[in-house]
């Protein structure tokens, strides 16, 4: 059946390792052996005569399992879109050769596209389907034995899930990646599109000219190689050869009436009844399916596993690899065992108490008149002497926060928030956060808490990606969410007027659901259902979205209240948000401070001290960039506010180490406070807990002796120093390293073992659920069942206390092994006249050398190498304190980072600038 | 004997990629009856050609420490033939005469002599260093030598541009820059092709080997900076990895003690100690005590005019070398540094001598040896085979 079509084109010899015979024009990724042609009788109601044999092409890698000596585990049914063909999916056609996880792939070329036959009809959708399901009628898939799963992209997806809605015996699994099912009329279909089927403009850029190709071909993020942008190109050199690129276009079934539309609407309402795995990989920066198709697909599948892929445009496969997870995806699916995430669930920590859910303590102090949350109001100008009361803006006691609660849960409820939806709370921390916070969770809904330190553009796709179905905001949220298209239904958090209101789309104000009267009959919601989507710092990438239950949020409450003893009844000063939720969880009474909040660093020692003072607090949280400004501002303190904060006894700060200098001069402010400053991330808060007595400890421990005395009475302890000591593992959790390999891969077997460093892995019942919509980063992040890999590395010591050494994504492969890079630059910062000092590795992974770039004081006009004395200095100070050989010192006049902390150095940015830089030639900033 | 590393205070440590006694990685042995064995000096005969440059005097006393009975062959007499232990032919490579002599009775050949220049003519560049080698490899195997390290360059392999942690790569003649570079390419290819059963051939590509004494590289980057006569190109920023000449001799001794494991690869030998090239330079000028350069010129400008001044140079040469060829124009501004992991397996050798100790060493001679304090006249075409890229 399968024969080899002849020439069509006359073949000028050269080397044909990637040339297919009816192309003179290489094809990078192909191998020749995958092309076939096959002969298939059509039934498509188009064709004039019935049985009328076209000839199709293909890439199939069968040719190439054989010679391997591999059986299968089922075949891919790939089908392009337009104007692409089979090419695109070159790199899955060749990771399906795999002899650990072998797939066929079967990549078609659609008939009148790629180097099938050009029929000379107008193939409709419906003849598209029966095209395909000839093909497979022919190739003997109909009858297969092993599973056949559907990748496609697209107006592939339709037309292949149109197939597979009438091959449910074969049919086992569905792989999309953008592409569209429906389009629902209520909003425009995308202006790319519109454009092209402009009657005026269809033809003339379909097919005159190539620019419908040109522009698809420009929907790849990096931009295509000129190379591969031929080989797409290939296939539609003349204007006969592009006719089905513009019978394509007009077959989109824009509106009803339209020939296609009844066949459109049959296989979009069928998808909404697969039940059969489902994996849709999406590039979110696709002006033609946007994330509103994968929303819609995603209403009709809710089952499907989801990766976006942030940025990647319409060409996804192009733009990232997909190869990998495809291949993964389907391992996982159609392999022998349990699925990763079901060993995970197996395998992962479960709190052993009986399930408290988190709104207990609330549920247990409705009668209680006592303070539960206090909002403080700016200081006053004037420091008057003598004795003042704290500005307090409002406060609510036990009882009325657990009846606001209760309205506003009604209130939601009978707004129509349902169990499951996701609510995007736009709110500032204080009594009015907590009490919707409270309200959400009581009925089930999910609550999104994306904070505006992801900046303007990060806060947008990150709203996007977590799709909430709710906006409940202040004026200026609402205000910045109509510009910025944020998505979900709006409750103001205030009165409008009727004019702003219906500006702002505002359908529910919070004032309003407060009328609502308590209801009694709301179901708790289960304790492993959705409760939180919080998101990561975008410092290591776009911010990632990542998903708690109810038992994991009741978990972390747990988690703190065991770590650091609070006891119901304690005063909290809640200046760091996350932990900021936790109080009324922990029955505690919280406080929040006069700030900006989205500039933790606006934090005053004054506001603090207030806000201590007013409650009489004596735990504090506060975030790492407040501690600096309040510090700054203590001069400003009176005699009060001093004895405030002498009362505070125990102080935690998270997000980012902080250095031990600042730590001691804070101590001298709160005499009394144990500081703690545990480590931690989004995906698990915290996970070990340090004092500063522990920091100072550890220093010691890792200092070399010097003396006999010192050999005597401090041996040292073993692996003490390199990196930041974060201490031992919190109440619940438990932590280990996976070893790197001389590449910088992590081993599998987790260890303790001192001084070996590794990627940190941890489990514990307070650590995240899962990403959300994220599969293969989940994927990656769970190898191994029941624990996250943090995507730091370090080490333990002796002691049993953990030792962080960077990120994995930040070491240094070097030729004699992985070079860690916070040891390093400690002791580059010791030097005098530097500034923060990122040690990075430039050149190929695996021989890499070590390249230290520094801030210098005062700061470096322009960015290049460093003078020949502090180079002399940092490398020697380098080379003493770990022995790594620096190969040169750069200084930049400021440091890239990211925006959320301001202090965290993107490193990967840095690295390719040094790269760049030491390759020669001219230096820009980096 | 030396499968011990030497280190020093400042050397970065790579025990790492030691593998004691390790088989060669893909390379199929020949003798299947026993293990790969390094060889011992004592009781077998080296012949060394161009052992009047840098490199080859150094390599040649280390085989003469390491207990070969050693042979030079160079054209002027040296001095160190006037040691124990020492022989000596005089004569060119290209004079078969001469070499079949030089070889007569001699177990193994160290073969450095060649012609290093930025500049020149092409035919002068194929007798010294394609003719030269072909002549010396067919009397060797005539003669009975059973193992020959041949000393290359980098430069071989690379076709311009900026080399960032590159492994080694085959020679190619076609591509490589510059006269000099070609030649030794193709003659690395025909040493490399001559490697069969007991007649084991290795290459070994040291670069930009410096050191006390050095008159190729050190004498002209401080003469020329003395004379405010070398601009740094960009930034000066680009890296550049270097061997110091004690570890680039002791490299190739390596390679000839552990050919069982080298035959038929070529290896890049280095200090593995990445710089820039103000710090090099900076450096040299610094223990030579000259003011290190501070002007600065674009790296394209000083290629473009590298390129006038050598077809200008072509036409009406002077008595010196052309004071900026387009191929040391790209060589200063653009990255130069190599994976080293193979060479270290492979040779089971670490560089004794870290770069900073290096400039020390160096320093401590320039004080005993005052510039301009002897004629250092700089060859024409010098018969050291360092590579001066």
């Amino acid at each position: 059946m399968a024969r080899r079509r002849p020439s069509t084109t006359p073949q000028h010899g050269g080397p044909g390792a990637a040339r297919l015979p009816m192309t003179e024009v290489p094809l990078p990724g192909v191998d020749p052996a995958w092309s076939r042609t096959v002969s298939v009788p059509s039934t498509a109601p188009v064709e004039p005569v019935p049985g009328r044999r076209r000839r199709w092409h293909l890439l199939d890698n069968l040719v190439s399992l054989e010679a391997a000596g591999l059986t299968p585990r089922g075949t891919v049914l790939a089908v392009h879109g337009n104007p692409t063909w089979s090419y695109l999916w070159r790199t899955v056609v060749a990771a399906g050769v795999d002899a650990r996880n072998p797939w066929r792939v079967v990549a078609v070329d659609q008939l009148d596209m790629g180097f099938s036959e050009r029929t000379g009809l107008e193939r409709r959708l419906d003849d598209r389907v029966r095209d395909l399901a000839d093909l497979t009628a022919a190739l003997g898939l109909d009858d297969a034995t092993t599973p056949v799963v559907t990748l496609a992209h697209d107006w592939g997806g339709l037309i292949s899930s149109g197939w597979a809605l009438e091959h449910p015996g074969v049919h086992r699994g569905v792989v999309l990646t953008n592409t569209a099912v429906h389009h629902d009329n209520a909003e425009e279909i995308p202006a790319a599109l519109r454009l092209a089927l402009a009657p005026a403009a269809h033809g003339v850029l379909t097919q005159t000219t190539t620019a419908f190709l040109d522009v698809t071909m420009r929907l790849a993020d990096p931009p295509l190689s000129p190379e591969v942008r031929w080989a797409f190109l290939a296939p539609y050199g003349t204007r006969e050869r592009r006719e089905a690129v513009r019978g394509f276009v007009a077959d989109i079934p824009a509106a009803p009436g339209h020939p296609s539309h009844e066949r459109y609407e049959q296989i979009a309402a069928g998808v909404a009844g697969l039940q059969v795995p489902a994996l849709f990989l999406w590039g979110t920066g696709d002006p033609v399916f946007q994330e509103r198709y994968l929303q819609d697909l995603v209403r009709r599948m809710p089952h499907a596993d989801v990766h976006r892929f942030e940025g990647a445009k319409h060409l996804l496969a192009e733009s990232r690899d997909i190869a990998t997870p495809v291949m993964a995806w389907l391992e996982d699916r159609f392999g022998p065992g349990p699925t990763r995430r079901e060993l995970h669930q197996q395998a992962r920590a479960h709190a052993g108490d009986p399930f408290v859910p988190f709104h207990a303590e609330l549920d247990e102090r409705r009668g209680d008149p006592g303070l539960a949350v206090v909002d403080m109001a700016p200081s006053p100008g004037d420091a008057a002497a003598g004795a003042r009361v704290p500005p307090v803006r409002a406060s609510l006691s036990w009882a009325q926060l657990a009846e606001r609660v209760d309205r506003l849960a009604a209130g939601l409820v009978g707004a129509g928030v349902r169990p499951g939806d996701r609510v995007n709370l736009m709110v500032p921390p204080g009594s009015d956060l907590t009490a919707l916070i409270y309200a959400c969770l009581r009925i089930g809904a999910v609550i999104v808490v994306a904070d505006t330190g992801l900046g303007v553009r990060g806060l947008t796709r990150a709203l996007k990606g977590a799709a909430p179905a709710w906006l409940v905001g202040i004026r200026k949220a609402l205000v910045a969410g109509r510009a910025l298209g944020w998505p979900g239904t709006r409750i103001c958090l205030e009165d409008l007027d009727p004019v702003s209101r219906r500006a702002l789309g505002v359908a529910h104000t919070v004032p309003g659901l407060l009328g609502s009267a308590p209801r009694t009959d709301l179901p708790a919601p289960e304790p492993d259902a959705d409760a939180a989507v919080l998101f990561t710092s975008g410092s290591t990438g776009p911010a990632k979205g990542v998903v708690y239950t109810h038992r994991q949020l009741s978990a972390m409450r747990d988690a703190v209240r065991g770590t650091y003893g609070l006891a119901a009844g304690t005063g909290l000063v809640a200046g760091f948000a996350p932990f900021a939720l936790l109080g009324p969880a922990l029955g505690a009474t919280s406080v929040t401070p006069d700030m900006d909040v989205t500039a933790p660093r606006t934090l005053t020692a004054r506001a603090l001290a207030d806000a201590a003072g007013a409650i009489r607090a004596t735990a504090v949280f506060l975030s790492p960039a407040a501690i600096a400004n309040v510090l700054a501002t203590q001069g400003e303190l009176d005699e009060e506010q001093r004895r405030a904060l002498g009362e505070v006894s125990l102080m935690l700060s998270a997000g980012a180490p902080l250095p031990e200098p600042l730590l001691e001069e804070l101590q001298l402010l709160m005499p009394a406070a144990v500081l703690h400053t545990p480590y931690g991330m989004t995906e698990g808060l915290p996970l070990t807990d340090v004092t500063l007595a522990m920091i100072r400890q550890g220093r010691q421990d890792g200092l070399p002796a010097t003396t006999a005395d010192d050999l005597v009475g401090h041996p040292g302890v073993a692996g003490a120093g390199n990196g930041v000591c974060v201490g031992t593992p919190v109440h619940g959790a438990a932590l280990g390293v996976t070893a790197l390999g001389p590449d910088g891969t992590p081993a599998d077997e987790i260890t303790t073992e001192p001084g070996v460093t590794g990627e940190i892995v941890a489990r514990a019942p307070h650590v995240k659920d899962r990403y959300d919509r994220l599969w293969w980063t989940e994927h990656l992040s769970t190898r191994l069942p029941g624990w996250h890999r943090t995507g730091d590395v370090g080490h333990f010591d002796a002691a049993g206390r953990l030792w962080v050494e960077g990120r994995l994504a930040h070491v240094i492969v070097a030729g004699q092994g992985v070079l860690t890079p916070v040891a390093a630059e400690h002791a580059a910062q010791t030097v005098p006249g530097a500034g923060r000092v990122a040690v990075v590795g430039v050149g190929p992974r695996g021989a890499q050398v070590p390249v230290a770039v520094a801030e210098t004081v005062p700061p470096a006009r322009r960015a290049g190498p460093a003078d020949p004395s502090f180079t002399t200095a940092v490398r020697a100070a380098v080379r003493e304190a770990t022995g790594l050989d620096l190969a040169a010192v750069l200084v930049v006049p400021e440091h890239p980072t990211d925006i959320r902390h301001n202090s965290k150095i993107d490193r990967a940015l840095l690295a390719g600038w040094a790269d760049a830089a030491l390759a020669g030639g001219r230096i820009r900033n980096p | 004997m030396n499968g011990k590393h030497r280190k020093s205070g400042d050397a970065p440590a790579f025990d790492a990629s030691v593998v004691e006694g390790a088989p060669p990685a893909d390379t199929g042995s020949h003798e299947v009856e026993r293990g790969p064995r390094e060889l011992g000096g004592k009781g077998r005969t080296v012949l060394v050609t161009g052992a009047s440059g840098m490199l080859g005097e150094h390599v040649a006393a280390l085989l003469v420490a390491r207990g070969w009975t050693v042979r030079l062959l160079q054209r002027r007499h040296a001095r160190l033939a006037e040691q124990a232990g020492v022989e000596e032919v005089l004569g060119s490579v290209t004079d078969p005469d001469a070499v079949a002599r030089a070889v007569e009775g001699v177990d193994d050949v160290v073969h450095l002599a060649a012609k290093v220049s930025f500049a020149g003519d092409w035919d002068e560049f194929v007798l010294t260093n394609i003719t030269g080698t072909r002549v010396v490899l067919e009397s060797a195997r005539e003669a009975g030598v059973q193992n020959v390290v041949f000393v290359s360059s980098p430069s071989v392999a690379h076709a311009g541009v900026s080399i960032v942690g590159e492994p080694a790569r085959r020679a190619d003649p076609e591509h490589a820059r510059g006269n000099y570079a070609r030649s030794k390419a193709a003659a690395e290819l025909l040493a490399l092709e001559a490697d069969a059963p007991g007649f084991r051939v290795t290459a070994v590509r040291p670069h930009i080997v410096w050191g006390p004494g050095d008159t190729q590289l050190v004498e002209r980057v401080v003469d020329r900076a003395g004379r405010g006569r070398l601009p740094l190109l960009d930034h000066g920023a680009a890296l550049i990895d270097t061997t110091y000449v004690d570890n680039a001799a002791e490299a190739v001794v390596r390679a000839l003690e552990r050919i069982e494991w080298a035959h038929g690869r070529a290896l890049v030998v280095t200090n593995g100690q990445p710089r820039t090239v103000a710090e090099l330079i900076g450096g040299m000028c610094r223990a030579a005590g000259v003011e290190p350069p501070t002007r600065r010129v674009p790296g394209r400008l000083a290629r473009v005019a590298g390129r006038v001044i050598e077809k200008a140079w072509a036409l009406c040469p002077g008595a010196d070398e052309p004071p900026m060829t387009e191929f040391l124009a790209e060589q200063l501004s653009t990255a130069h540094w190599f994976d080293q992991r193979e060479t270290r397996e492979v040779l089971d050798w670490g560089p004794a001598v870290g770069i900073e100790e290096g400039f020390e060493r160096l320093a401590a001679y320039y004080r005993t040896h005052p510039l301009g304090a002897h004629d250092a006249p700089v060859p024409a075409t010098g018969s050291t085979a360092a590579d001066r890229a």
